[in-house]
């Protein structure tokens, strides 16, 4: 699903007289379905870099990124917007470690919309996303509230139902337990355990060993340069 | 009768008036605008208005339309508000009369040029007419949009919302298309045109009229035209259909229920009598009838 | 559809001796809102200006793909068909509302123009179809027949929105739609032109300065400077990593909240 090589990131902070800060060299991975690749190494050795560079979020320098979107091989290093945008709609979806709060849009919307933009109808979009809201252990009476005033607990299970409602091939997940209370913990490592068992290929960072042991099929370490095992 | 000599001469240097008034090339640049204006129908065609002995917004433009076209075997009929006796109609009718030296009527029947200020003649028209308008504003968006380099695009474009948005507002505030005089008219489905401060009542007549039309704005320098038989359609909207006045009460003179009636104050104590604007048709038809009773 | 919406090659602007826009090229794709950003002076209005067919750029085809005529260059077209389109299936949203409204007539007049321009001509129908338009830009329909002079900014900036949208354009060109209003207004506006766009699949050119705007509203940005594009990618790139050390400037000099 996901074929990564000689992937090279930098950071050239031009402010800082274009200080260049070197974090991703020749990196490369595969991950097929059914599996999840966690990433590990040190803080700051570029493991939330290498994920959101393989969303598009940031820009490698050079290297290949291939996920196999519509029945073929699409290649995300310097593709055009509306490819990524297009497999970020269909194939790609990502958990990032905080959720970026839309304002004044109720939880409930905030988890449809992925799905709506799939073009599923209003109800439909809606009794799944109350379905994962329930699962994830929302209130029913926070639904409609829009995230911004929830805990932080909250607002990434928000998150993670909002992933989770559309049937993402591959799905990149940064840290996402990291707010989570060991009860709700663990609803979430069903859903995403689940979600690897009907086949999605998933890459992410776990620093919550028990989270790591209980969903990674394999491990990468961003440290080290080539293909691991 | 005509007390002063005249002649054609463009060259005459006696004093005297050439020809209706104005000089040859200038009746030669009218009717090139009026040929434009035939070939165009509802069309603006500038023209270089000369000026007259008297002022703009006393029939300037209509008087140099029927200088331009009027000759000695014509018959002349001016009204005024439908009237030939005010006294607007009265000193146009003696001023061509004088330098044209025409047959004057007050006869729609006999004439062959009426020229009219903001009234059609009930009597129908025929074939061989020429009704001659005058106009104060010829642009039918004027209100709508002051811009003169706008208005010719959007008469180029054909581009005319402006004025459908103006009557949907019309109904939005009155509940109807309030404009009751210089209703707009779509000729010869092309070009929006202004029909003169004629009531609506009589935009039906100039549907198809065998008459020839012709409009002078004077001040405005423009002149436009209606050939016979083309067809000229208000506007309005399909819910909305344009419609013309209708009064309860009939002519106190003549009994007419199907002529415009102008409502007169006769007295202080604010007693109204409803007439016949249009005072040929009014007369006729008293004529008609007092002969009608002389048989009995 | 094939091939993009709206395409620039090359489009550059200059006032006398003044260059405004350079060499800008880019394509758009339907369904795809494309933001410019930039300071003051950085050229972007004028771009818009050149992409919307109000300014007639020295250099460079913009090219747009109509619903029935196929592809067409906008500078080539005779000001009728670039009016039309203009009225159809394009729309502009102007900063000041005023400038694209009539203030003079009532709101439903406002809305009900685009449709009466091309042909409708039943007052019922017109003003039902204005009627939920109002709703659906959030204003209450019960001031239909009240004139934009009596509305707040922010409500006359609705209406510019629906008088826009009642022709069904496939891209709309907005030129800082939320400039000058309240900031809970421009937050509830913007809220709106989120969901229209999802809602009618609108492509749209976004000219704006704020970077909050361009992250809630865009999908792709365009970093203008001095007339000349520095960078340009998707929106979460381009703001979450800028290459372009103006950018990146840009980037750091938003406030935090």
């Amino acid at each position: 699903m996901l074929r990564v090589s000689g992937l090279q990131k930098s950071f050239v902070m031009h402010a800082q007289g274009d200080l260049a800060l070197p974090v991703l060299k020749d990196v490369a991975l595969e991950v097929r379905p059914g599996e999840c690749l966690a990433l590990v190494g040190p803080s700051g050795a570029g493991k939330s870099t290498l994920l959101r560079s393989l969303y598009g979020n940031y820009r490698p320098q050079s290297g290949s990124i291939q996920v196999r979107h519509r029945e073929d091989w699409v290649e995300l290093v310097a593709a055009e917007p509306r490819v990524v945008l297009d497999v970020r709609r269909h194939t790609m979806g990502f958990v990032s470690q905080f959720l970026r709060v839309i304002p004044r849009v109720g939880a409930v919307d905030v988890v449809a919309e992925p799905m709506l933009r799939r073009g599923a109808s209003p109800e439909e979009a809606r009794h799944k996303a109350e379905f994962l809201l329930g699962v994830l252990g929302i209130p029913e009476r926070l639904w409609a509230l829009p995230p911004a005033t929830f805990s932080g607990g909250e607002q990434q299970r928000v998150n993670i139902a909002r992933s989770l409602i559309t049937d993402y091939p591959i799905l990149l997940l940064d840290e996402p337990t990291a707010s989570l209370d060991i009860a709700n913990r663990d609803g979430v490592i069903d859903l995403i355990r689940q979600r690897r068992e009907q086949g999605a290929a998933i890459v992410g960072i776990f620093h919550d060993i028990a989270v790591r042991e209980a969903l990674a099929t394999r491990l990468h370490d961003v440290a080290l340069p080539g293909v691991q095992a | 009768m005509p007390d002063q000599t005249y002649n054609d001469d463009v060259n005459s240097e006696t004093g005297a008036y050439n020809y209706a008034y104005l000089d040859e090339q200038t009746k030669r640049m009218i009717r090139r605008a009026i040929l434009k204006a035939v070939a165009v129908p509802g069309y603006q065609v500038p023209f270089g208005g000369r000026e007259m002995p008297l002022p703009y917004g006393w029939g300037t433009g209509g008087i140099q339309v029927t200088a331009a076209i009027i000759g000695r075997d014509d018959t002349l009929k001016v009204i005024d508000q439908g009237a030939d006796d005010t006294t607007n109609a009265v000193s146009i009718r003696r001023f061509f009369a004088k330098v044209a030296d025409v047959a004057t009527t007050t006869r729609t029947e006999e004439a062959t040029v009426i020229q009219t200020r903001h009234r059609v003649p009930e009597t129908p028209l025929k074939d061989g007419q020429i009704l001659v308008f005058q106009v104060p504003i010829p642009e039918p968006l004027r209100m709508l949009e002051p811009r003169e380099t706008e208005t010719r695009t959007l008469h180029a474009l054909s581009e005319y919302g402006v004025m459908q948005v103006s009557l949907y507002e019309s109904i939005a505030r009155f509940g109807r298309i309030s404009k009751a005089y210089n209703y707009p008219v779509l000729v010869n489905g092309r070009y929006m045109m202004s029909p003169s401060p004629i009531p609506k009542f009589d935009n039906p007549k100039l549907d198809r009229n065998p008459a020839l039309q012709l409009y002078g704005a004077g001040r405005e320098k423009r002149i436009y035209a209606v050939p016979p038989y083309t067809p000229v359609k208000s506007l309005d909207f399909d819910d909305h259909p344009f419609e013309i006045e209708k009064w309860e009460q009939a002519c106190a003179y003549c009994g007419s229920k199907h002529s415009f009636l102008d409502e007169m104050i006769v007295d202080d104590d604010g007693q109204r009598l409803f007439v016949c604007s249009d005072t040929d048709y009014c007369q006729e038809r008293q004529e008609t009838q007092r002969q009608s009773e002389q048989k009995k | 559809m094939s091939g993009p919406l709206l395409s620039a090659k090359g489009v550059t602007k200059r006032f006398g001796g003044r260059i405004a826009c350079q060499g800008v090229s880019f394509e758009l794709w339907p369904g795809e809102v494309l933001g410019v950003v930039g300071e003051s002076g950085s050229g972007k209005t004028t771009l818009l200006n050149c992409l919307a067919g109000r300014l007639m750029p020295d250099e460079g085809i913009v090219s747009y793909e109509t619903k029935s005529m196929g592809t067409v260059d906008v500078h080539r077209l005779s000001e009728a068909r670039r009016r039309l389109l203009a009225r159809t299936e394009w729309g502009f949203v102007n900063q000041d509302a005023r400038e694209g409204l009539r203030m003079g007539v009532s709101a439903g007049a406002n809305i009900g123009e685009r449709l009466m321009a091309i042909g409708a001509r039943h007052y019922g129908n017109i003003r039902e179809v204005a009627s939920d338009w109002m709703e659906r830009v959030e204003l209450d329909i019960e001031r239909l027949d009240d004139r934009p002079t009596a509305y707040s900014g922010g409500m006359r900036q609705r209406l510019q929105i629906a008088r826009n949208l009642v022709s069904e354009p496939r891209l709309v060109f907005m030129d800082e739609p939320t400039g000058g209003l309240d900031v809970s207004v421009q937050a509830r506006l913007l809220d709106l032109l989120r969901g229209l766009v999802d809602r009618f699949h609108l492509s749209a050119v976004l000219v704006t300065h704020d970077l909050g705007v361009a992250r809630l509203l865009t999908h792709r940005l365009m970093v203008m400077q001095g007339g000349r594009v520095v960078e340009e990618g998707l929106t979460d790139q381009v703001l979450d990593d800028p290459q372009d050390a103006y950018t990146q400037m840009l980037v750091a000099s938003i406030l935090p909240v």
